[in-house]
């Protein structure tokens, strides 16, 4: 029995050291994205609504310029704490194709609570052209469509410390991870940007989207690009997750539920059992 | 098997007892609360609710004495703008002519300050199996359902046929003249 | 099987009971499989993995014919209506997750599950049935949650099936006619995940009928037991209900709390991100990997990088591949021990860890690119895997010497409390209750 207990040592050792090295094998992202603390972070996080809607507020007057967020309806927008009336002058602000009238024309109108946020370009096809071949993605499920491969033995580590961050900590280090000085060794095509947080190359075609100050917020907070590009990144895991509060919530009676059905039924089972010798 | 008279008589069984009924308890009760979202998945999800807020409508486009039909939550309603005299016959209908007597006056609405209510907003469903009745400009009757006959008058109330009860009234509001809010009682 | 014995106790009470038992037996084939049913007195925990599968296939079920309500097999609209419901619908999101993270911890279960087998030599005679149909619901466990993979139509799904469905390539002349006659394509498209939807949905009702099949043929020889004993007399079991029932329902609620802990709090974690992209035919994703509970398989795919005579590397991948899951069904004559449990057998025993160990290694090995060193290990591992069925079960079997193995069951729990020091001063208690039932 030691013997085996040994056995599983030494095994246990060579593949952490192993996975170690796998880590580097993988090109990409050159550097493991940042972790930050989120409100949202752990069993009892929840979404900060002031957070929230300041990324919407610099979704609204930056990213969406170039980038969709078409998953996304304006009657959403509740879940950040705005009122029925401010969504819909919110959603009159924006012009969705609707149609055909009774000439079979299309035509534009405001939008609504009950549209979506509408695209900055009509196809990818367009999009590709006017950013120079570059396709800028929809953004709605860009915090859980992006994470970074966590490797051994992070990700054996993960479901203990209930780590589940890795898509805004990877926006959050991509928005703030550009680097001025690129290193000997990397080259860098004419019209790219390069980004050591990048997950598929060394550069990508956006260019650095946040600038100090570039935005004045109603409750005081700085503009600084790291405070902006925490407030977007975390709007960005509200777009791909809007129902997390409400999970963590249910998850919670369930949980408390199931450990209490656990004890009880640990204490019959004992109960019955305890005439058997087994 | 586990046969209590092998059990000394005393507090033991009590406490065993309590066991197993609490057990049992919140096995039920689990039961139940996973019951839940398996139903409640099948009520109308949030992008149909939202499809289903109040529409407005523009009453300009419609003559006086014509009919036309909008749509709200999926389900046509009917929006018809009375002549006098169509609304004089409704009038002169009484408690013994109907199954279901409402005063027309009650039926009829207007924006405010219209010299004349004259504004008829009903369901276009038709109380008795569903269908959608036809439009009928013989007053006193408004309404005919092809399906199994029933006879509406020209505000919808049930005069003779299967049908039982009148034309529901949706909820609606007059936002200004010639603007019409169909689904909802607040501008 | 002596232990046949307690069937037949049944006997209705009411007017209605009687009356339902004289025109269709239900009731009492329900009490004779489930309450009076016998099982030996010494199943530890790693016996109720049995009824932890069969609730997850009901959770598999139930979720997936909700989900189904809302879903649209449409390649444009598939990956939309998925969100859809992770969105809009009420309770969606947790219909989904937990339909997608019951798949995940139904394969948990089942390994756990022939891993306690193949240890408790569970496949020996007479269980050689038992042992295949229950091969079988693995393989439509497999099929059923790859084509479930490919519903949500993200990258993953759609590379994925373009992967395994190549995997038919391999065959000389037939293969590529095959992989069309899958598809319905030339590529995967439309008429592709449409049948896989219809499949996904059949399949399950095959896997419960087949579980039925295998609950039978369980319920004909009985358990086995950690001691390999066969039962011999009712003093080596317990009722089924309320002994095993209590048991199982404790292990279901704790395994149910973990798999909780995953649908609630890391929904995301077993899962691959790039399914969240939405496929697209003209961009591969940097990283094809299947899930982790293929992954074993796929290192083995992937370790075949040379030619064997007239077998091309990637044939042969895919013999090994096929072969590693075939090589199940014949378990059952590969082991020449006369010795059913490893608990007796101590080389066994060490060989089996070496085995679940390198089972893991293997699955490791599948998620890593496949060049330099970890071809190599692939490879080494490879051999491990089909060393031990091929080589270790039927020679071990001949030359191993086994501990002294008791007599019986009851035998072997009376050594094992005499030698925990606890005495049994409750025996009599337990062989009268045994007795009664």
């Amino acid at each position: 029995m030691k013997n085996l207990v040994v056995k599983l040592g030494a095994a246990a050792i060579a593949v952490t050291v192993m996975a170690t090295g796998a880590w580097a094998a993988s090109a990409y992202p050159k550097n493991k994205p940042r972790e930050q603390d989120w409100s949202f972070a752990g069993p009892f996080g929840m979404y900060d609504q002031a957070q929230l809607q300041r990324g919407l507020k610099i979704y609204a007057e930056n990213c969406s310029a170039c980038h969709a967020l078409s998953r996304i309806n304006f009657r959403n927008l509740a879940d950040l704490g705005y009122s029925d009336d401010q969504i819909k002058a919110f959603a009159a602000n924006y012009e969705v194709e609707d149609g055909p009238d009774d000439f079979g024309d299309m035509f534009f109108r405001p939008a609504t609570a009950a549209d979506a946020f509408p695209s900055p370009f009509p196809n990818q096809e367009a999009a590709r052209a006017a950013n120079g071949g570059a396709y800028p993605p929809d953004l709605s499920l860009m915090a859980k469509a992006r994470a970074p491969i966590r490797g051994f033995p992070a990700f054996v580590i993960d479901p203990f410390r209930n780590y589940a961050e890795n898509g805004p900590d990877y926006i959050y280090s991509l928005l703030t991870g550009y680097k001025d000085e690129v290193p000997e060794d990397v080259s860098v095509p004419e019209g790219l940007w390069y980004n050591p947080y990048f997950a598929s190359g060394t550069a990508l075609a956006m260019a650095p989207p946040l600038f100090e100050d570039m935005h004045e917020f109603d409750d005081g907070t700085e503009a600084t690009v790291s405070n902006m590009a925490k407030d977007v990144s975390a709007f960005l895991m509200w777009t791909a997750e809007p129902h997390m509060d409400e999970r963590k919530q249910l998850g919670f009676r369930v949980m408390v539920f199931l450990l209490i059905f656990a004890a009880l039924l640990y204490l019959s089972k004992k109960q019955v059992w305890s005439r058997v010798e087994h | 098997m586990t046969d209590a008279t092998q059990e000394p008589e005393g507090e033991l069984p009590t406490r065993r007892d309590f066991i197993y009924v609490a057990t049992g308890m919140m096995g039920a009760v689990g039961a139940a609360a996973v019951a839940w979202p398996f139903i409640d998945q099948m009520r109308p999800d949030a992008a149909v609710r939202a499809a289903g807020l109040p529409i407005e409508v523009d009453l300009s486009a419609i003559e006086p004495g014509g009919t036309i039909v909008v749509t709200w939550r999926s389900k046509p309603y009917f929006i018809r703008q009375l002549l006098d005299d169509e609304i004089a016959a409704a009038d002169t209908l009484g408690e013994g002519d109907m199954k279901e007597y409402v005063p027309a006056a009650e039926r009829i609405a207007g924006p405010d300050g219209a010299d004349t209510n004259n504004w008829v907003i009903v369901s276009a469903t038709c109380t008795h199996l569903g269908c959608v009745p036809n439009t009928v400009d013989n007053a006193p009757e408004g309404w005919f359902c092809p399906c199994h006959g029933s006879v509406f008058d020209m505000v919808g109330r049930i005069l003779r046929g299967p049908a039982a009860t009148n034309l529901p009234l949706p909820p609606y509001v007059f936002a200004d003249e010639s603007t019409l809010i169909v689904g909802s009682d607040q501008v | 099987m002596s232990k046949l014995e307690h069937h037949g106790t049944y006997t209705p009470t009411t007017g209605v009971g009687k009356w339902i038992d004289a025109r269709m037996p239900l009731p009492r084939l329900m009490y004779d499989s489930f309450v009076a049913y016998p099982v030996p007195r010494n199943l530890n925990y790693a016996y109720t993995f049995g009824g932890i599968l069969s609730i997850f296939l009901v959770i598999q079920i139930l979720t997936g014919v909700v989900l189904a309500m809302h879903y649209v097999p449409d390649a444009t609209k598939a990956f939309d209506s998925v969100e859809h419901i992770m969105r809009d619908v009420n309770s969606g999101w947790l219909m989904r997750y937990m339909h997608q993270n019951g798949a995940h911890f139904f394969f948990l279960a089942v390994y756990l599950h022939i891993f306690r087998g193949l240890y408790y030599g569970s496949y020996k005679a007479p269980r050689e049935l038992l042992w295949i149909l229950g091969c079988i619901i693995y393989l439509l466990m497999m099929a059923t949650a790859f084509m479930g993979y490919v519903l949500p139509w993200g990258q993953m799904s759609f590379w994925g099936a373009t992967v395994i469905t190549g995997f038919f390539t391999a065959f000389p002349v037939i293969g590529v006619p095959i992989q069309e006659l899958l598809l319905g394509g030339f590529a995967v498209g439309d008429p592709t995940l449409n049948r896989f939807f219809s499949l996904h949905y059949l399949l399950p009702f095959m896997i419960a009928g087949v579980v039925i099949l295998h609950v039978w043929a369980l319920h004909v020889t009985g358990q086995t037991n950690p001691t390999g004993i066969e039962v011999k007399s009712k003093t080596d079991t317990v009722p089924f209900t309320p002994y095993a029932t209590i048991k199982d329902a404790f292990a279901l609620i704790v395994f149910l709390a973990v798999y909780a802990y995953f649908v609630f709090y890391m929904p995301n974690f077993l899962g691959h991100a790039d399914n969240y992209i939405p496929a697209d035919p003209m961009v591969t994703p940097a990283h094809i990997v299947p899930e982790w509970y293929f992954l074993p398989f796929y290192a083995i795919l992937r370790a075949i990088t040379f030619d064997i005579g007239p077998i091309s590397a990637k044939l042969g991948g895919v013999i090994a591949m096929f072969g590693s899951i075939a090589v199940l069904f014949i378990v059952p004559w590969l082991d020449t021990s006369k010795v059913r449990s490893a608990v007796y057998r101590p080389w066994f025993k060490l060989f089996f860890w070496v085995f679940v160990i390198n089972s893991v290694f293997l699955g490791w090995l599948g998620s890593q690119p496949a060049e330099g060193v970890y071809v190599a290990l692939a490879q080494l591992s490879t051999a491990i895997y089909f060393g031990f069925f091929l080589v270790v079960m039927p020679v071990l079997g001949l030359v191993e010497k086994p501990r002294r193995v008791p007599n019986s069951i009851t035998e072997a729990v009376l050594e094992r409390s005499a030698g925990s020091g606890g005495g049994s001063p409750q025996l009599g208690d337990a062989t009268a209750s045994a007795d009664k039932s």
